[in-house]
């Protein structure tokens, strides 16, 4: 199911956070890329054809890796830093 | 490269208006050579906003308009695509009761014109467009227009010409231009000569150099009307989005994008092009945060103006100069041409055929200005398209 | 005279950082604005928390020259007026907007120094968006910042110094990397024997990066030509063609890249000409040796002006301060000057050699299928490109963006106008500079609608 493996930075505390109603668990200094592709394997559907993404430059370059929290704000994934307690939505909504 | 073409008729300008009277000459079976300094419809024409609108119009445009709005549903088979024309109404907002007024008032004035416009007061507002927030006093609104994808539309009718038989040249400025005895002499930058029994000065924002060159001086100014898209989002907006008194203009694209309007840019280094100022496009970003709450999470992802060219009465010239025989003008649309421009095109083309045009378009003389015992033509304070309060 | 100065630099990489350095050194307060959270760019990028890894696990070779940079920049950081986390999202004249923390102002500059860097040039193949593919760069961010592998089979593909290093550093971390794909032939490798004499060290360690994945057993193929990446919610497996047989691999991610391409948006913005640079097929923003541009008070220095690498660009952003330095009036060390500019001048000689070792893919636009996705955030196929050039004789990327969309999302062509213009050569067969470059816009990336205006920062 996750995407990305974690080698290292298994030391840090643990941060609390909730992915799609679920109630998971990142680390500290993780961005909300690693810590929902620790758990899942996308980040969103792309706007047009609906099919999965999971980000690509990781430098906050190619807006791929855009999340959306519940209460419909938008996040860039990759250069958002995991916060505790953040509410993560990864499916977008749907467009019609 | 010199090289001479002899034409029926030569259009400075591939614009929009340019470009539709190009398609029309061919199709009446004139030779024509269309030329632009740039891409055909680089300018305001394909950079516009995109509103497709009749509403709002000074009476003396519904004619003209009326005629053009009977070509945007036919654009398909007109020019090959349908230019994202989408027939979604065209909602006026009033913000307060003096603007509601003042679409009452113009709702009366137009009433048998045909426009079938529509006053929705406060409630039934919100009942029938509850995606509009704040404190909307009504709206009126003309449901047959709509709003299209210029940078296509525009493109597509200069490609349209082209492939029915007209000369197009892109790059091609006009560096003079003349009258001789047999018709008109042009140079341009490539050093293509062209000789041709009319003339079309099509040139928007441009054009005032051309008809001053035949001893027309007119009072065009340019302005740079700025736009902001949004990310795609949901689609919400039912209608194409007008506000009594300006300020802010919206539409929503199938796709998703909210294009949104209502501020003006500044011109580049290079005075042709323009771009929006950061705190205007700003503005325009949160005024349209503040009216639409689907778009209140939204991101911009891309601001642009274009050059436009603006008459002092806000309504164009169109017709045949008054010093020079077989030159005709077209230009100063104020920031609202695009959608009558079809039907400009093709008045035009009856202009050349026939010598005159049988929609009426006395009103958009070019000697209205030295006229000045009889004032305006026009007879009334014409409506801006999109009223800029930041002026 | 140092009140009338005040130079805004633009990104907090190696040569950012050294720009600002050179500033304070002058005693003057430069402003530096950068989106990342802490300096260092991409290249020596910092962790959000530190965590039990060493500068040397992170940065490998590198680590004396990362931890120097971050040294300096924290040695400086009360000396410069830093915006952490920030994006310069329009130029004009001279003043910035800027986008800080939901809130929008404009920055006034006397001198601005544009250290914008680099990200990976990407061409599109069968399958580039599905989730675990990520570019060179991204890959290296996942494990550098993040500890993470981008997946447990990792295949790194492409060319350029990117790619032997990334795996190697995958390898290094305890990741499995199930194969590495050159587009380059072996033999074009060989040219970076020519570059001994001028960079052993460089050189060197390259060829040690291969040599020790090879000893671990870990396939490199060269002369790969990209067929597809299977899978469609997730990576399975990447097939591509080697003399002229198609071989498959099981993978469940790819890291890819072809070299590097420059940021110049706001170069674009601020009104700089641009030069066609063939080496990194690319316009660039015209400069002098110094970094200074077209443009009066705008200099440029880094990956952002073209493509030259970090040590290139600790030297141009300190070059570029002291050009900056002399046209304010400062007087400058000239000794410092002239060493400065013969490192860059024998980097820009070891960049040409890199460049035959690490060649485009130029076969690439001739042979991508018509269904590939070029624009990824716009999802318009190559073949839709194709048709509007074809059909509408489009030569040029600014009206293959109005006509077809491609470079038109929130990436702003980020990604894909380097291959636009690649296939516009293709089709046309004309030049590469002749498709031009996409015209920059602000915002240079989205800003959200409801952002607040602050007034003008004094």
């Amino acid at each position: 199911m996750a995407l990305l493996k974690r080698l290292a930075r298994h030391e840090l505390p643990p941060i609390s956070f909730t992915l799609n109603g679920t109630v998971c668990t990142g680390r500290v200094g993780d961005t909300v890329l690693t810590a929902i592709l620790t758990q899942a394997d996308q980040l969103r559907l792309s706007d047009f054809s609906g099919s999965p993404r999971a980000g690509f430059c990781q430098m906050g370059a190619c807006q791929d890796c855009w999340v959306m929290t519940s209460d419909g704000e938008r996040i860039r994934a990759c250069s958002t830093a995991l916060e505790p307690g953040m509410n993560l939505r990864t499916f977008a909504e749907q467009r019609s | 490269m010199s090289r001479t073409l002899h034409k029926d008729v030569a259009i400075i300008g591939g614009g929009l208006v340019g470009s539709s009277a190009a398609l029309a000459l061919r199709r009446m079976g004139f030779s024509v050579v269309l030329l632009d300094k740039g891409y055909c419809g680089a300018q305001a024409s394909g950079v516009n906003y995109g509103g497709v609108r009749r509403q709002g119009r000074p009476p003396e445009q519904i004619a003209l308009s009326q005629r053009a709005h009977a070509i945007w549903p036919r654009l398909k088979e007109v020019i090959g695509i349908d230019g994202e024309f989408v027939r979604s109404g065209h909602l006026k907002i009033a913000r307060t009761e003096a603007e509601m007024a003042s679409l009452e008032a113009y709702a009366a004035r137009v009433a048998d014109l045909g426009l079938g416009l529509e006053l929705v007061g406060h409630n039934q507002l919100r009942e029938r467009f509850p995606w509009i927030a704040g404190n909307i006093v009504g709206a009126s609104l003309c449901q047959g227009d709509g709003h299209a994808n210029p940078r296509l539309v525009s493109a597509a009718f200069a490609l349209a010409a082209r492939r029915a038989g007209a000369d197009v040249l892109e790059h091609t400025p006009v560096s003079h231009v003349e009258k001789v005895p047999e018709g008109f002499h042009l140079s341009t930058g490539p050093g293509i000569e062209i000789k041709a029994q009319f003339v079309i000065n099509s040139a928007g924002a441009w054009a005032d150099s051309f008809a001053e060159a035949f001893g027309e001086p007119v009072p065009l100014s340019r302005i740079y009307p700025s736009m902001i898209v949004t990310e795609p989002v949901s689609v919400f907006m039912s209608a194409n989005i007008g506000a009594e008194g300006g300020g802010i203009y919206a539409r929503q694209v199938d796709r998703g994008n909210c294009i949104v309007g209502g501020m003006r840019g500044e011109p580049n280094t290079d005075l042709d092009f323009s771009r929006p100022t950061g705190s205007g496009a700003v503005t325009i970003m949160n005024r349209a945060a503040a009216l639409f709450p689907a778009l209140r999470n939204s991101y911009a992802i891309r601001f642009w103006s274009g050059t436009e060219g603006e008459m002092a009465d806000r309504n164009p010239v169109i017709g045949f100069s008054r010093t020079t025989p077989n030159l005709i003008h077209a230009f100063g649309f104020s920031g609202a041409g695009f959608q009558i421009a079809p039907g400009v095109g093709e008045v035009l083309a009856e202009l050349v055929r026939d010598g005159a045009s049988r929609t009426p378009i006395e009103a958009f003389a070019i000697d209205r200005f030295s006229r000045k015992d009889q004032g305006s033509p026009a007879g009334s304070t014409p409506e801006p398209q999109e009223r800029d309060i930041s002026k | 005279m140092s009140n009338a100065v005040r130079p805004l630099i633009v990104g907090a990489g190696p040569a950012g950082i050294r720009a600002a350095q050179a500033l304070v050194e002058a005693g003057l307060k430069p402003i530096v604005v950068d989106e990342a959270a802490s300096g260092g760019g991409q290249i020596y990028r910092q962790r959000l928390a530190p965590d039990k890894r060493t500068p040397r696990d992170l940065y490998g070779s590198e680590a004396s020259k990362a931890t120097a940079l971050h040294e300096t920049f924290a040695r400086i950081r009360d000396k410069i007026e830093y915006f952490p986390q920030t994006l310069v999202w329009n130029v004009r004249g001279t003043s910035a907007d800027v986008a800080i923390d939901g809130r929008t102002r404009r920055l006034d500059f006397s001198h601005l120094i544009l250290a914008t860097g680099a990200t990976d040039r990407i061409v599109p193949f069968h399958g580039w968006t599905i989730p675990g593919v990520f570019t060179l760069g991204g890959a290296q961010i996942a494990l550098k910042s993040q500890g993470c592998a981008i997946g447990e089979q990792v295949v790194f593909l492409g060319s350029g110094p990117l790619l032997y290093l990334v795996a190697w550093q995958y390898v290094k971390a305890g990741a499995r990397v199930a194969a590495v794909l050159d587009t380059a032939p072996f033999s074009a490798k060989l040219n970076l024997l020519r570059g001994l004499p001028s960079q052993p060290g460089v050189v060197l360690r390259g060829m040690r990066y291969v040599a020790e994945l090879m000893a671990r057993g870990i396939p490199v193929h060269f002369g790969v030509e990209p067929d597809r990446i299977e899978g469609e919610a997730r990576v399975e497996g990447i097939v591509w063609r080697e003399r002229g047989k198609e071989r498959r691999l099981a993978c469940d991610a790819v890291g890819y890249g072809f070299a590097l391409r420059s940021e110049t948006q706001l170069a674009d913005l601020a009104g700089c000409r641009f030069v066609f640079d063939e080496r990194d097929r690319a316009w660039r923003p015209e400069r002098d040796m110094a970094g200074r541009t077209s443009v009066s008070g705008v200099y440029i220095a880094g990956d952002g002006a073209g493509i030259a690498g970090a040590d290139a660009a600790e030297l141009a952003g300190e070059r570029a301060s002291l050009a900056l330095l002399e046209d304010a009036g400062y007087a400058v060390n000239r000794e410092r000057v002239a060493v400065l500019e013969r490192g860059l001048a024998g980097i820009q000689r070891f960049r040409d050699i890199l460049e035959i070792a690490f060649p485009f893919p130029d076969k690439w636009a001739a042979s991508v299928a018509d269904d590939v996705l070029l624009c990824r955030c716009e999802e318009i196929s190559v073949g839709q490109a194709r048709a509007a050039m074809r059909e509408q004789e489009v030569r040029e990327l600014n009206r293959l963006k109005a006509l077809t969309r491609v470079g038109m999302g929130r990436c702003q062509g980020r990604i894909c106008a380097c291959a636009a213009a690649e296939i516009l050569a293709d089709v046309h067969g004309q030049p590469l500079e002749a498709a031009g470059r996409l015209r920059a816009q602000p915002p240079i990336k989205p800003i959200p609608l409801g952002i607040a205006a602050d007034g003008e920062a004094a």
